[in-house]
């Protein structure tokens, strides 16, 4: 049976639609809004990006300058007297950095290592753990300034004087939750199936530990450590209160071949701060020179590390 | 009924019973059980060991700033006058600039990072692009401050002057904020790069929460005909807002407890002006500042103004952190 | 059931039998007798009432449909369970006469003991032979390392595959091979049982098959039990088979060992009628 329908028999039709219903107008409100906010959404980005330009020009144009100009001794000689128009280097403040640094990770990386085993394995699903792993992310908000503070109320206090251990005290406590919250990420991910085979073929909860998880967790675990020495390396206001030391002397004791570990130690970004405000202009370029050479230790630590975790994680 | 709830408990005596042959396999050694022991008994150590540091660097700045309380009691905080020879100290100014700077520095990052963190998670360009941005956005956090005070000394401070002079002259009558001269050091200069510190973990965390708007939700605001924006605006920065309102109080805190970098251009006065063209100081700049020369009244003082710096943080801290968990597990959990 | 697969069946059984008669009277010591009366999970009651013995130089199956508790009751026997929050066991598992839930018994020292292989292959981030000799350094095998690892992977049917490439991670293989390395890093250290839970169900056939013939060449030297919900793959390699269903008769899903005998009685004429049921295809 054929249904025909003549125009009589039509309901009621619906509004015809010219052909330009569906094209865009640009000149309607709601586009144009949509259009300005995306741009001024760029332009906020593109901006944000100026000062990071602009601080790594500076730092190569009148750090490299300084550089170049004084070669090797800025890294081997001590810090110019007003005196010395000319030379000059910030060796000893280079020396100090690296010895904080190390020491703060000795006790960081264990600390944090550790820790973040006992979050990921024996306690994580207790209160306990969840505590823990509350005050860590706390402790990555502390200031700075408080760490060494802290470390000048306990470590200085105790040992009666600056000394580089105190530095690397304070340094530690902002590692510390670095260290630890990344390292948890990392023994997360390792595949429960792996973890089960271990313990299929009779391991100790630590031999799946030490065996298997944290070899697979490792560059995970890296990062971490990396990510907190950057950090470290680039901070000033902890030292202030630790290590404060004199720009004319190396934490060196003539007596003994190694560097003075108690006694106050100069540092790169302490240095930095002292020559800024310093009238000789020798010293503002070697603090150029000071700042682009600990930009380029922490960038490369920044980087790196997080290079290492992407190469061994699949892309998000 | 034998219950059965710990693993890998060692019997008490010696290695399993089991008579089997020889073979490859043992039990496992003394050696091996003393590890076990050990790493179990360390990575306990340690994890309590981060409440114990926690709470003892609260107690240890708690327990030294009580001696200034005890000789200048709440003058400490009301008063505003500063002066070292005579021992009249009060933090009232550094107090306010604290939260002056922050609130400045906050409104700036704000605006700029959670624009950033849409405009990086909503595929307005390649992916490609969108991973570049973010991690020059990140690698802003990446900068040490001191070297960011270098930075405003010498660009942001000489940048800023003329113009900023220049609208105090014609409008310094009407706008309190710009009245004065920004002869070196001030609030504005200090503000803006500390805003440029605060920026990436605004939008850190902000484009976390961005990105985990659960997609059908975008899908259901398109399916009605919004327009890009009308999306962004009235659905998904509403689902994603518990999240950046959090990564707002942590950049809060960050800017709060931020030393080094107000300690350098912020001119280390203890005076507070309205205006953003005169220098001024806060807690954090004023303890870095004085403590290298500090005589033990005033050293007194600073171990105090620590303190509050470390109850002020604190409380911000922990309520970001709250909000953000909250922000978590509303979508789903960790 | 067809007919051609039984068969395959009875000539795999013949030579295995044919390969070593003066053990068949050996066939029928029961190396492990499993017990289970009752198994929770916190509330949750999984298993009832299942026993199954099982024979030296056999290989015994679980089959049943999903859900039935075939996997729980198999890591029963090397106390993989105790890892499960809230598992509680009432009965026994006893291994040539010790029980392996006894107060001083060391779970590490049973799964020593006692070979697993996973269904989903499993090798450590490490080289293939790394992944091999990892049994070995754990019980601290004083023998000639290369010569035993080089034992296991023939073993596994695996050697010609990869002795060029013992330095190569082993993750670097594909599916099937990698279940064979597990297979081969289970029997490195020689243990008495092996325990597979369902090791083909992420294999495709090609790679099953070979699994299969392996299982049965390594019947000679080992114990096998195997969870499997393949019913003919059941049929092909087992000896002994236990059928185990669900009962929900109480509100809950508790399974429970329906059935248990050779596996040729089993296929062709089951006592119980859910077997019958199971075999025919009835449900899954």
């Amino acid at each position: 049976m054929t249904c025909v329908i003549t125009p009589q028999h039509m309901p009621e039709s619906a509004p015809s639609l010219s052909s330009k219903a569906f094209d865009r107008n640009l000149g309607s409100p709601r586009t144009l809004v949509s259009w300005v906010l995306s741009l001024v959404a760029c332009m906020l980005t593109v901006m944000a990006c100026v000062p990071l330009f602009s601080v790594l020009i500076m730092l190569i144009w009148r750090g490299g300058t300084r550089l170049v100009q004084g070669g090797i001794s800025v890294f081997t000689a001590l810090p110019p007297s007003a005196m010395m128009k000319h030379g000059g280097g910030f060796g000893n403040a280079l020396v100090g950095t690296l010895t904080m640094v190390g020491i703060a990770s000795a006790i960081a990386v264990p600390f944090g290592v550790l820790a973040a085993i006992f979050l990921a394995e024996y306690g994580a699903r207790s209160r306990f753990g969840t505590a823990v792993r509350f005050s860590a992310k706390i402790m990555t908000g502390l200031p700075s300034i408080l760490a060494g503070v802290f470390a000048y109320a306990s470590v200085v206090a105790l040992t009666g004087g600056f000394s580089a251990v105190a530095g690397g005290v304070a340094l530690s406590v902002l590692m510390i939750p670095i260290v630890m919250l990344t390292a948890e990420e990392a023994i997360k991910m390792v595949p429960q199936r792996m973890k089960e085979a271990a313990i299929g073929m009779g391991c100790t909860r630590a031999q799946v530990i030490w065996k298997i998880i944290v070899p697979t967790a490792l560059p995970g675990i890296l990062t971490g450590v990396m990510l907190a020495v950057a950090r470290a390396a680039g901070e000033t206001a902890p030292l202030i209160f630790t290590a404060l030391a004199s720009n004319y002397s190396w934490a060196i004791d003539h007596r003994q071949p190694f560097i003075h570990l108690m006694k106050p130690t100069a540092s790169m970004a302490v240095f930095i701060y002292n020559s800024a405000g310093k009238p000789q202009d020798n010293l503002i370029e070697l603090a150029w020179a000071a700042s682009l050479v600990l930009v380029v230790m922490v960038l490369i630590f920044n980087i790196g590390g997080q290079l290492l975790s992407r190469r061994s994680r699949p892309a998000r | 009924m034998t219950a059965i709830t710990e693993t890998f408990r060692p019997p008490a005596a010696g290695p399993g019973d089991l008579p089997m042959a020889a073979g490859i396999s043992q039990p496992p050694s003394g050696f091996d059980r003393l590890v076990d022991r050990s790493t179990r008994g360390f990575a306990w150590t340690f994890a309590a060991g981060t409440i114990v540091l926690l709470s003892f660097i609260v107690y240890e700045i708690g327990l030294a700033s009580i001696p200034a309380v005890k000789h200048h009691g709440l003058s400490l905080i009301t008063s505003g006058s500063w002066d070292v020879n005579k021992e009249y100290f009060g933090l009232r100014w550094p107090i306010l600039g604290t939260i002056y700077s922050s609130v400045i520095a906050l409104l700036i990052a704000g605006v700029f990072g959670v624009a950033i963190a849409v405009f990086l998670s909503q595929n307005f360009i390649p992916r490609r692009m969108e991973i570049v941005f973010k991690n020059i956005v990140e690698l802003l956090a990446a900068i040490p401050s001191v070297v960011y005070g270098l930075w405003g000394i010498f660009v942001v401070i000489p940048l800023l002057r003329p113009p900023a002079n220049a609208l105090a002259s014609h409008l310094g009558g009407w706008f309190p904020f710009l009245s004065g001269r920004l002869s070196g050091p001030g609030m504005l200069p200090a503000a803006l790069v500390l805003a440029i510190m605060v920026l990436p973990t605004i939008s850190a965390i902000s484009y976390d929460s961005l990105i985990s708007v659960n997609p059908k939700i975008k899908e259901a605001a398109y399916g009605l005909g919004a327009t890009r924006w009308e999306a962004i605006l009235k659905v998904i920065l509403p689902t994603a807002s518990t999240g950046i309102f959090g990564s707002i109080i942590l950049g809060f805190g960050r800017a709060m407890g931020e030393t080094m970098a107000l300690a350098m251009l912020l001119g280390n006065v203890n005076h507070f002006s309205v205006s953003l063209l005169s220098p001024g100081n806060t807690l954090a700049a004023l303890i870095a500042n004085d403590f290298p020369e500090a005589a033990p009244a005033e050293l007194d003082v600073l171990l105090f103004a620590g303190m509050t710096l470390l109850a002020i943080t604190l409380l911000v801290n922990v309520l970001g952190a709250l909000v953000i968990q909250f922000a978590n597990r509303g979508r789903g959990g960790r | 059931m067809n007919t051609s697969t039984l068969k395959m069946a009875d000539t795999v059984k013949a030579l295995a039998d044919t390969a070593s008669p003066g053990q068949k009277h050996r066939q029928h010591e029961v190396v492990i007798d499993c017990n289970i009366k009752e198994l929770y999970y916190g509330k949750f009651k999984a298993v009832r009432d299942t026993r199954i013995p099982i024979q030296k130089n056999t290989i015994t199956a679980f089959i049943g449909p999903s859900g039935c508790g075939k996997s729980t009751a198999l890591r029963c026997i090397n106390r993989m369970n105790d890892l499960v929050h809230g598992f509680r066991f009432d009965g026994h598992v006893h291994y040539r006469g010790v029980d392996m839930y006894g107060k001083k018994v060391d779970p590490v020292t049973v799964r020593r003991h006692i070979g697993m292989v996973f269904q989903q292959p499993n090798p450590f981030h490490m080289s293939i032979f790394n992944n091999v000799a990892f049994g070995l350094r754990l019980n601290r095998y004083k023998g000639n390392l290369h010569a035993q690892v080089e034992r296991s992977l023939r073993g596994a049917a695996l050697w010609d595959e990869v002795k060029d490439k013992l330095k190569s991670s082993g993750l670097s293989l594909s599916g099937g091979q990698q279940q064979r390395l597990c297979i081969a890093r289970a029997i490195a250290t020689e243990p008495e049982v092996l325990l597979m839970d369902e090791p083909c169900s992420a294999l495709d056939p090609i790679a099953t098959r070979r699994v299969e013939e392996l299982m049965v060449e390594l019947k000679a030297r080992f114990t096998i039990a195997i969870v499997t919900h393949n019913l003919q793959q059941a049929a092909r390699v087992a000896d002994k088979t236990g059928f185990m269903f669900v009962d929900t008769s109480k509100g809950g899903r508790t399974g429970y060992l329906v059935e248990f005998d050779d596996t040729k009685k089993i296929f062709q004429d089951p006592a119980q009628e859910a077997t019958k049921q199971y075999i025919r295809g009835e449900f899954s």
